[in-house]
C-alpha cells in the first residue's frame, strides 16, 4: 500500500513478562490491534508520518509512544513496560482542570480507583470511599434508602455556611442545593458508573476552584470506553437482605407497667392497657434489595463508547419504605482531526421513585406505651381506622392533641412518595491549536437538571391528618443549572529538563432553583381552609438564582523531575454578594522530589520520596438554600395565613427583611506540608500531611444589636476558626506472589477544630424534650458545636443526684454554671482495609474508627419519670431505672457518652471463575456483609450521629433510622 | 456575563416600588400591627421575624402575656421548656431565653416602625412622587407607626427600665446607645403628645384595630399612671386628663363580660368596649403564639375542647388560689360573671406541684366560640383544623380605663372626685353582676383590677405599681418554694439579656443581674 507503513513492538509488565490482550491504537484513527500471547503486536496500514501509539490495558497505566511511520517499512518500537495503576507514579491523577502524573503533584490529592472502592451494597457514590480517604469523614444520616451523607473534609471550615465540599462529576460542578423529594442528591448517580474518586484537600490543589473550595473538592470520574477496544459487556446483580441490628433499649410492657404502678399517679395507672406490644419490632422488617447493572463498552470505529443502565430496588427496614432507581449513562470520547481534537460527551440520567413511609414512626415506636394494642375493636377507635390512639382526656372522642400517635398507624395510614429525576451532561472539547506546538484550547459546556415531585396522601381516618380530614398534597421543585467553561493550556519543555504548563480559563455557572406554591388539600381533594396566594409578582412559583463567574490561571514548573512549582490564582464572582461580587484566591506550592536526586536515583529500597509545601486561600459563599440574596433590602409578602385584620379588611402584609449590604467572602488560608514516600519498589507507599486551615470573616449567622437591623440576628462576616491536623496514609503489598496477593491500606487523621474568635456565645444543638432546649455552643476557644452542660453531682454510690450540679463559680447558685464539656467531633478518624487474593478467591474488608467523639444521649435524658399526666404515659429508655429522675435534667453531663467506635463497614468474599463460558468471558460470585460489627462503649443505638440542617448537628442522639446489617450475594458476568 | 452577577428575586418587593404605592404602604403598616399577633410571614410558622428560639413560643403577645402573668399571683405554667420554669418562680437571669425573646420581639417591632417612618418621611414621599391625597393618607399611617413604636418603647420601659434607643434618624447598621428609664419616659411622652397634637390619627372607633386617637390617649394614661414607678414622680393628674378623653370617646361596656374574650369580639357588642385589640383569625391570622396559646394552653383535664372551639388542650396554664379567692365564693361561686370562667372539675385549688396540670383551677376566659355559641372559623365542626381561634386579644379596653381613672383619682390626681371614682368602679362591677361597693380605697383597685382584668397581661405592672410584686405578698412558687417567698427588689425589672449586651457594649445591666 502506498503511503502506509507498519509498526511492531512488545508490551510487558513490571516483571518483564509479555502482556497479552493489550490494546495498541494509533491515536486519532481506528487503526490498531492487540498484543498476542507473548505481548507482541504488529499493526499495519498506518499512514506515513508522525503518530502516537496509545497502549492501554485494564488495570495498567496507559502509555503513549511517539512513532514515525515510513511508507512500506516496519518501524520497531522499543518494548513498553506498563505499570500497574495502583502504585504507578506515572499514573494520571485527576486534578482541577486537567490531569497530572502522580509524581508531579505538589498538593494534597488522594485518588481512589474502582479497585479500591468499598464493596458490597453501595447505593450512593460517597459510600464508595467511606473510610478510604485520610481527612475525610463521611457520615450517613441513617439507614434509610437514599439517606443523606455529611462529608466533612479536614474538619469543615465554616460555622453557618455550608461545610459540604464541592463535588464535580466529569467536569460539571454539581449543585448541592437540597431537592424536594430527595434526601441525598448524590444517590441520583449510580456508583457502578464511577471509575475513580479524587479528593483535593489542600489549597494548592483546590484554590483553582476559588470560591467553593474551602471545604475541599471531590472529583468524580465515570467509566468510559477505550480507543480501539473490543466490545465488552458486563452484567451484574446484587441481591441483599437487611436486618435491624439492635433496638433502642426501652422498657417492655411488664417492666413499664411495674414502673407506672410504682411511681405513677392514679390517672397514669388508669391509662395503662393490657397488651404487650414491642413497637420497634412492629415497625421494622427484614428488607430486600436488588441492584442490577448492565453495561457495554468498546469502540465503534473511531468512536469509543460506554453505555450503561442500572436498576436498584432498595427496601428500607422501616416498613413501607423503599426506593427504586433507574439510571442510564452514555459516554462517547472520540479523538478526531488526526489526534488534535479530543471529544468527551457524557450524558447521565436517573429516575428515583421514593416511598418514604412515615419516619416519625421511628421516634414514636421508642416512646409509645407498650401496654397498648396496635388495633382495637372498641368502636371509639373506629374513626381512626381501628388503630389504637390516645384520646382526649375529656372523653369527647377526639384525639389527645398532646399524645404520640400510634407508630404502626403512622406507617400504614400515610403514603408519602416522590419522583426525582436528574440529568447531568457535558460536552468537552480539547483542541490542539495547529502551528503552535504545546498550545491547546478546552471548551466545556454542561448542565445539571433536577426535578423533584412528590405526593402525600392519607385517608380522613389517619390520626396524623385527622384535623385536616386526610391529606392529598403534592409538591414540586426544579433545579436548572448550566455551565460554560473555557481554558487554554500551553505546555513547553525548555532545554532537556525544564517543563512548563500554563493554563488560563474562564468559568460561568448559573444555578436556578424554582419552587412551586401549592395548596393544602384534604383527602377528598378540596382545598383545606383556603387556597394559597401567589407570590408578590403574581406567580405561583418562586425562582432563586445564583450565578458564579470565575477567571483562573495555573502555572506548573518542573525542573529535572526534582523541583516542582505550582501557582494558581482565581478571581471569583458570586451573585450572592453585591456589589462586592469578586473574591481573589491565590495559592502556591513547591515540591522537592528527593527521589529524583542523584543520591537516590538508583536506590532500590527507596522508590519514592517527595516533600511538598503548599499555601493558599479559598473562599466560601454558600449560605444555604434560603440565602440567595443576603445583601438585598427587600420586602417579603406574607402568606394568606399570616394576614392581619384592620377594620373589616384582612391585609397580606409586607415585611422589610433583614439584610447585610456589606456581606462578603469567608476566606480560608491553608498551610500544608506533605511527604510522599515509597519503599521496596513501591510495595510500601503512602503519604503524610500536616495542615493548618484558618478561616476568617466567617459567614456566621449571629446576634445583632437590638435596633441595628430588621431582626435579632443575621448573616455577618464575624469570627474565625481554625482546623489543625495530621493525615497519614499507608499502602502495602504484604504478599505479592503468583497466586497469593495481600494488600493492606490504612489511613489516619487527627483534626483539631477550634473557634478562635466569636463575639458571643451562640447556643446551638436543639434537643428533643421541651421546646427550644439546646445543649451545644459555638464559643471562642472551643470546637464548633461543643457541648454546653451542667456538671452532675453524684452520691457515694455513683448515682446522680437529681437537680444537683457543681457550683463551678462558687456563687451559691448553679443556674449559671454551664460549662463546655467535650465535642461531638472525633479527634482521630481511622480507616483501613485489606484485600487478599488467592487464585480466583478474594477476601476484602473495610474498617473505620472514630476516636474521641462524644454523644449526648437524648434517649436517656428523656427518661425521667414525671407524674404529670395528660391522659397517657410514654415509654422510657431503660435509663429511668438507673437515675430515677422525676423531672427533666436535660442539661446534665450525666447523659454524655464517649462515642468512639470501630466499625467493620464491609467484608466481601468473592470467587472469580475466570473464563468459564468461553475465551474472553468472566464470571465472578461474591458474598458481602455490610455493617458487620461495631465495637463501642456507647449505650445508644449507633455512635455515628448526624442530623441535617443549616448547619448540620452532630453528636445529639435523638432518634436515628437504624443502620441495618446487610447480607449481599453478587454475580458478575463479563463478555 | 458579569451583569448576570446582579440577581434579584422577582417574588419579593423592593422598597422603591412598595413605598411609591399607598396600597402597598398600607400592607407594610399592617405588618407593624401584625408583629404583636404572628411570628413570621408564613402562618402559623415559617419565615420567622426573629430566630434563636421557637417561633410560636417567642411570639410577641405570648411572651408579653407570659412575663406579665406567670410571674404573678394569677397564673402558672407547667411546661419544662428551657428556662420557662424560672418565669413561674421569679428566678430568671440575664440568660433566660424567654426574657430574651420578649426583649427581641419588643425591639424588633421598634426597628420595623423606625424603618417604616424613615421610608415614609415627607422627603421620601415627594421623592417617590406621591400625590398630595396619597401623601396625606400615608402621613396618617406614619402617625400610627409612631404610636405603635411608643407602645413597644413603653413595654421596654416597663419591663426593662430602659434599653437601646434608635429612631428613624438612625441608619440601619448603627449600634444604638442606651436610654435610661427617665429619659425613655420623656421620649414616649413627648412622642405621643406630638402625635396627639398633630391630630392626624383616626377618630376613636373609626376603624377597628387601628391605632387611633383613643389608643394614643389610653397609652398616655398608662404611662402617666405608672410614672412614679418609672421616674419617681407621680403624674396621676395627667393620667386623669387622658383617661377623661377616652371616657368621652363613645366607648361602651360590653353587655356581657365573657363576650370580650370570644371569637366574635370584633363583631359583637364587645367591640364597643375594645379600644385596641390584637386581631386574630382562625383561617387568616394563624400563629402558635398569641390567642392560639391563650385558648389552648389552659385546656386539659376534664375540659371539653370542642366547647372551647378547639381540637384539644395543651395542658399548661392554670391559676392560683390567690386569684380565685378574690371572688366571693371563690372559683365555684357564680354571683359575679367574671368568676364563672373558672373551671374546677378534676382540678384542685392549690398548686403544690408546678408541673402537675391538675394543680390549680383553670381559666377558660378565651374561647374560640362566639357570643351566640357558634364555633370559630377554624373549628373542626366548621371544617377547620381546630387549631386557630378567631378571638382577638383586648389589649386596651374601656373597663381598664375606668379603673385607671378611679385609681389616678385615689392616688391624688385632680380632675375628678372620689364619687366619680366609685361610680367608674361600680359600673365595671355592675356589668358582671357584682354588688356595688359602698366606698372604694386605693387597695380595692388592685383587687378589682385582678377581678376584672385577670389574664389580660396587666398584673405584673399593677403589682409593681402597688408595691406588692417583690415583698409583702406571696403566691405559690414565688421565689421557687411552693408556699411562695419574698424575692429580691431588683426583680421589678427584667435584666437586659446578655445576648444583646455582648454585641452592644453601650448597654448597662440592670441592678442585681450582674
Amino acid at each position: 500500500q502506498a503511503g502506509t507503513g507498519t509498526v511492531s513492538g512488545r508490551v510487558t509488565d513490571a516483571k518483564n513478562e509479555g502482556l497479552p490482550g493489550v490494546t495498541v491504537l494509533v491515536e486519532g484513527t481506528s487503526v490498531g490491534g492487540s498484543t498476542n500471547a507473548d505481548g507482541t503486536y504488529t499493526i499495519s496500514g498506518i499512514p506515513t508520518g508522525g503518530h502516537t501509539l496509545v497502549i492501554s490495558f485494564v488495570g495498567y497505566a496507559t502509555s503513549r509512544v511517539p512513532v514515525t511511520v515510513r511508507a512500506g517499512q516496519t518501524t520497531n518500537v522499543a518494548a513498553q513496560t506498563l505499570a500497574e495503576n495502583a502504585t504507578a507514579l506515572g499514573e494520571a491523577v485527576v486534578i482541577g482542570y486537567g490531569t497530572q502524573r502522580r509524581q508531579d503533584l505538589t498538593g494534597s490529592v488522594e485518588q481512589i480507583d474502582s479497585k479500591q472502592f468499598v464493596k458490597g451494597q453501595v447505593t450512593s457514590p460517597e459510600q464508595l470511599v467511606q473510610g478510604k480517604v485520610a481527612g475525610v469523614q463521611i457520615t450517613t444520616g441513617g439507614g434509610a434508602p437514599g439517606a443523606n451523607s455529611q462529608i466533612l473534609i479536614r474538619g469543615g471550615s465554616s460555622l453557618s455556611a455550608s461545610n459540604q465540599p464541592l463535588i464535580i462529576i466529569d467536569g460539571v460542578p454539581v449543585d448541592n442545593t437540597g431537592l424536594s423529594g430527595a434526601s441525598n442528591v448524590l444517590t441520583l448517580i449510580n456508583p457502578n458508573d464511577i471509575e475513580s474518586i479524587t479528593v483535593l484537600k489542600d489549597a494548592s490543589s483546590t484554590a483553582i476552584y476559588g470560591v467553593r473550595a474551602s471545604n475541599g473538592v471531590i472529583l468524580v470520574t465515570t467509566k468510559r470506553g477505550t480507543q480501539g477496544d473490543t466490545f465488552h459487556a458486563t452484567a451484574s446483580t446484587q441481591q441483599s437482605l437487611s436486618t435491624p441490628v439492635k433496638y433502642v433499649d426501652v422498657l417492655n410492657a411488664s417492666e413499664f407497667k411495674a414502673l407506672v404502678n410504682a411511681k405513677g399517679s392514679a390517672s397514669q395507672k388508669a391509662s395503662l392497657g393490657n397488651a404487650s406490644t414491642d413497637w420497634q419490632r412492629e415497625i421494622y422488617r427484614t428488607a430486600y434489595t436488588a441492584d442490577n447493572n448492565v453495561s457495554i463498552s468498546g469502540a465503534a470505529g473511531i468512536l469509543p463508547y460506554r453505555i450503561s443502565t442500572g436498576y436498584l430496588y432498595q427496601e428500607g427496614i422501616l416498613k413501607r419504605n423503599d426506593l427504586k432507581r433507574y439510571t442510564g449513562a452514555i459516554t462517547l470520547n472520540p479523538v478526531l482531526l488526526n489526534g488534535s481534537l479530543r471529544v468527551n460527551l457524557n450524558l447521565k440520567g436517573s429516575w428515583i421513585d421514593n416511598n418514604f413511609s412515615d419516619q416519625g414512626a421511628v421516634g414514636a415506636a421508642v416512646s409509645y406505651d407498650p401496654t397498648q394494642p396496635i388495633t382495637s375493636s372498641d368502636p371509639k377507635y373506629a374513626p381512626f381506622g381501628g388503630y389504637y390512639q390516645f384520646l382526649d382526656p375529656s372523653g369527647n372522642g377526639n384525639l389527645n392533641s398532646l399524645a404520640t400517635l400510634n407508630p404502626v398507624a403512622l406507617i400504614n395510614q400515610r403514603r408519602d412518595r416522590s419522583t426525582v429525576r436528574r440529568s447531568i451532561g457535558n460536552l468537552q472539547l480539547d483542541y490542539k491549536i495547529p502551528f503552535v506546538p504545546g498550545l491547546s484550547a478546552n471548551l466545556n459546556v454542561g448542565y445539571d437538571i433536577q426535578r423533584g415531585r412528590g405526593t402525600l396522601n392519607a385517608a380522613p381516618n389517619a390520626a396524623a391528618y385527622f384535623n385536616q380530614r386526610g391529606v392529598n398534597n403534592y409538591y414540586a421543585q426544579d433545579l436548572n443549572n448550566t455551565l460554560l467553561e473555557a481554558y487554554g493550556r500551553y505546555e513547553h519543555t525548555f532545554g532537556a529538563n525544564t517543563k512548563l504548563e500554563f493554563l488560563a480559563g474562564y468559568s460561568f455557572q448559573k444555578f436556578q432553583n424554582r419552587n412551586y406554591i401549592v395548596n393544602n388539600y384534604s383527602a377528598d381533594g378540596t382545598v383545606f381552609q383556603q387556597p394559597v396566594a401567589p407570590a408578590y409578582n403574581g406567580s405561583y412559583t418562586t425562582l432563586n438564582t445564583n450565578v458564579l463567574e470565575g477567571y483562573y490561571t495555573r502555572l506548573n514548573l518542573n525542573f529535572s523531575d526534582k523541583y516542582l512549582v505550582t501557582g494558581t490564582f482565581r478571581a471569583d464572582g458570586t451573585s450572592r454578594f453585591n456589589p462586592n461580587h469578586f473574591g481573589y484566591f491565590p495559592s502556591g506550592a513547591i515540591a522537592w522530589r528527593i527521589k529524583g536526586e542523584d543520591f537516590l536515583k538508583d536506590n532500590t529500597a527507596i522508590s519514592d520520596l517527595k516533600l511538598r509545601f503548599g499555601y493558599g486561600k479559598t473562599g466560601q459563599q454558600d449560605l444555604g438554600d434560603s440565602n440567595y440574596y443576603p445583601y438585598l433590602a427587600n420586602l417579603g409578602l406574607s402568606t394568606l395565613t399570616a394576614q392581619y385584620q384592620l377594620g373589616n379588611t384582612f391585609y397580606q402584609t409586607l415585611r422589610p427583611n433583614q439584610y447585610n449590604p456589606n456581606i462578603t467572602w469567608e476566606t480560608t488560608t491553608t498551610y500544608n506540608a506533605g511527604l510522599d514516600y515509597g519503599f521496596f519498589g513501591g510495595r510500601l507507599y503512602g503519604s503524610i500531611d500536616v495542615y493548618k486551615r484558618d478561616t476568617k470573616n466567617l459567614l456566621a449567622f449571629v446576634t445583632i444589636p437590638a435596633l441595628s437591623g430588621l431582626s435579632n440576628a443575621g448573616n455577618f462576616n464575624i469570627g474565625s476558626l481554625t482546623n489543625k491536623g495530621v493525615e497519614a496514609v499507608v499502602n502495602m503489598d504484604v504478599v505479592k506472589g503468583d497466586r497469593l496477593n495481600i494488600t493492606v491500606n490504612a489511613n489516619a487523621t487527627y483534626n483539631h477544630n477550634e473557634i478562635t474568635y466569636l463575639p458571643d456565645v451562640y447556643k446551638v444543638g436543639g434537643i428533643s424534650g421541651g421546646v427550644g432546649n439546646t445543649i451545644q455552643v459555638n464559643k471562642a476557644g472551643y470546637a464548633a458545636q461543643s457541648f454546653y452542660l451542667q456538671q452532675q453531682v453524684y452520691d457515694q454510690n455513683g448515682k446522680p443526684l437529681e437537680g444537683v450540679y457543681v457550683d463551678r463559680n462558687g456563687n451559691g447558685t448553679t443556674a449559671d454554671d454551664f460549662y463546655v464539656y467535650k465535642s461531638p467531633r472525633p479527634s482521630y478518624i481511622l480507616g483501613g482495609g485489606a484485600n487478599i487474593n488467592y487464585g480466583g478467591l478474594n477476601l476484602a474488608f473495610t474498617l473505620r474508627a472514630n476516636l474521641g467523639n462524644y454523644i449526648y444521649n437524648n434517649q436517656r435524658s428523656g427518661a425521667f419519670y414525671d407524674a404529670g399526666s395528660n391522659g397517657f404515659v410514654s415509654n422510657k429508655n431503660r435509663e429511668v431505672l438507673n437515675s430515677g429522675f422525676t423531672s427533666a435534667q436535660y442539661y446534665s453531663d450525666y447523659f454524655m457518652e464517649n462515642g468512639s467506635f470501630l466499625r467493620m463497614q464491609n467484608a466481601t468474599l468473592g470467587y472469580n471463575f475466570g473464563q468459564l463460558i468461553k475465551k474472553g468471558t468472566n464470571l465472578s460470585l461474591s458474598f458481602a456483609v455490610q455493617n458487620v460489627f461495631v465495637i463501642t462503649k456507647y449505650t445508644g443505638l449507633d455512635p455515628e450521629i448526624v442530623n441535617f440542617g443549616t448547619p448540620n448537628t452532630q453528636g445529639i442522639d435523638n432518634t436515628i433510622y437504624p443502620r441495618p446489617r446487610t447480607f449481599t450475594v453478587g454475580l458478575n458476568l463479563g463478555i | 456575563c458579569t451583569k448576570d452577577l446582579n440577581q434579584a428575586p422577582d417574588y419579593s418587593a423592593n422598597a422603591e416600588v412598595v413605598y411609591s404605592d399607598p396600597a402597598q404602604i398600607q400592607q407594610v403598616l399592617a405588618r407593624l400591627y401584625a408583629t404583636f399577633a404572628v411570628s413570621g410571614q408564613q402562618g402559623p410558622a415559617g419565615q420567622p421575624d426573629i430566630t434563636g428560639i421557637d417561633e410560636g413560643f417567642s411570639n410577641y403577645l405570648r411572651q408579653y402575656w407570659q412575663v406579665q402573668e406567670v410571674t404573678t399571683d394569677e397564673a402558672i405554667i407547667g411546661w419544662n421548656d428551657g428556662t420557662l420554669p424560672k418565669l413561674n418562680t421569679d428566678q430568671w437571669d440575664a440568660n433566660n431565653e424567654f426574657v430574651r425573646a420578649t426583649y427581641d420581639r419588643v425591639f424588633y417591632e421598634i426597628a420595623l416602625c423606625n424603618e417604616f417612618i424613615r421610608q415614609t418621611s415627607d422627603a421620601n414621599l415627594s421623592k417617590r412622587g406621591l400625590g398630595s391625597d396619597a401623601a396625606n393618607t400615608v402621613r396618617v399611617y406614619r402617625e400610627e407607626a409612631r404610636v405603635l413604636r411608643a407602645l413597644s418603647y413603653w413595654h421596654a420601659l416597663d419591663l426593662f427600665g430602659g434599653g437601646p434607643f434608635a429612631t428613624e434618624n438612625d441608619a440601619i447598621g448603627t449600634t444604638p446607645q442606651y436610654k435610661k428609664g427617665t429619659d425613655l419616659f420623656t421620649y414616649i411622652e413627648s412622642e405621643l403628645k406630638a402625635v396627639d397634637a398633630a391630630g392626624l390619627l383616626l377618630a376613636p372607633r373609626a376603624v377597628y384595630a387601628r391605632a387611633d386617637k383613643a389608643v394614643c390617649w389610653t397609652l398616655l394614661t398608662k404611662l402617666y399612671l405608672n410614672a412614679k414607678v418609672y421616674t419617681g414622680t407621680d403624674r396621676s393628674t395627667d393620667a386623669i386628663t387622658y383617661a377623661n378623653k377616652v371616657l368621652g370617646a363613645g366607648y361602651t361596656l360590653s353587655p356581657n363580660y365573657s363576650w370580650l374574650f370570644l371569637a366574635d369580639n370584633d363583631k359583637s357588642a364587645a367591640k364597643n368596649e375594645i379600644i385596641f385589640p390584637i386581631t386574630f383569625d382562625g383561617i387568616r391570622t394563624q400563629t402558635y403564639g398569641g390567642m392560639t396559646y391563650l385558648v389552648h394552653a389552659p385546656v386539659g383535664g376534664a375540659v371539653q375542647p370542642a366547647a372551647i372551639g378547639i381540637n384539644g388542650g395543651w395542658g399548661g396554664l392554670r391559676t392560683k388560689p390567690t386569684l380565685t379567692t378574690l371572688f366571693p365564693g371563690g372559683a365555684t361561686g357564680n354571683a359575679d360573671a367574671r368568676q364563672t370562667l373558672f373551671f374546677t372539675k378534676g382540678q384542685k385549688s392549690s398548686v403544690d406541684t408546678l408541673t402537675l396540670f391538675s394543680n390549680g383551677y383553670l381559666v377558660l376566659k378565651y374561647k374560640n366560640v362566639t357570643s351566640t355559641g357558634a364555633a370559630g372559623s377554624d373549628a373542626q365542626v366548621n371544617g377547620g383544623s381546630g387549631n386557630f381561634p378567631d378571638t382577638d386579644f383586648p389589649m386596651f379596653r374601656l373597663a381598664d380605663v375606668k379603673l385607671m381613672y378611679a385609681e389616678a383619682l385615689l392616688r391624688g390626681g385632680s380632675g375628678g372626685t372620689a364619687g366619680t371614682a366609685l361610680d367608674q368602679v361600680n359600673e365595671v362591677r355592675a356589668r358582671s353582676g357584682a354588688a356595688p361597693l359602698a366606698a372604694v380605697a386605693l387597695n380595692d383597685i388592685l383587687d378589682e383590677r385582678a377581678r376584672e382584668l385577670y389574664w389580660e397581661g396587666h398584673r405584673r405592672t399593677d403589682l409593681i405599681r402597688f408595691g406588692k410584686f417583690t415583698t409583702g405578698y406571696n403566691w405559690a412558687f414565688k421565689g421557687g418554694v411552693p408556699a411562695g417567698k419574698d424575692i429580691e427588689s431588683f426583680r421589678t425589672l427584667f435584666p437586659i439579656p446578655n445576648s444583646d449586651r455582648t454585641v452592644n457594649t453601650n448597654l448597662p445591666q440592670n441592678p442585681g443581674y450582674n
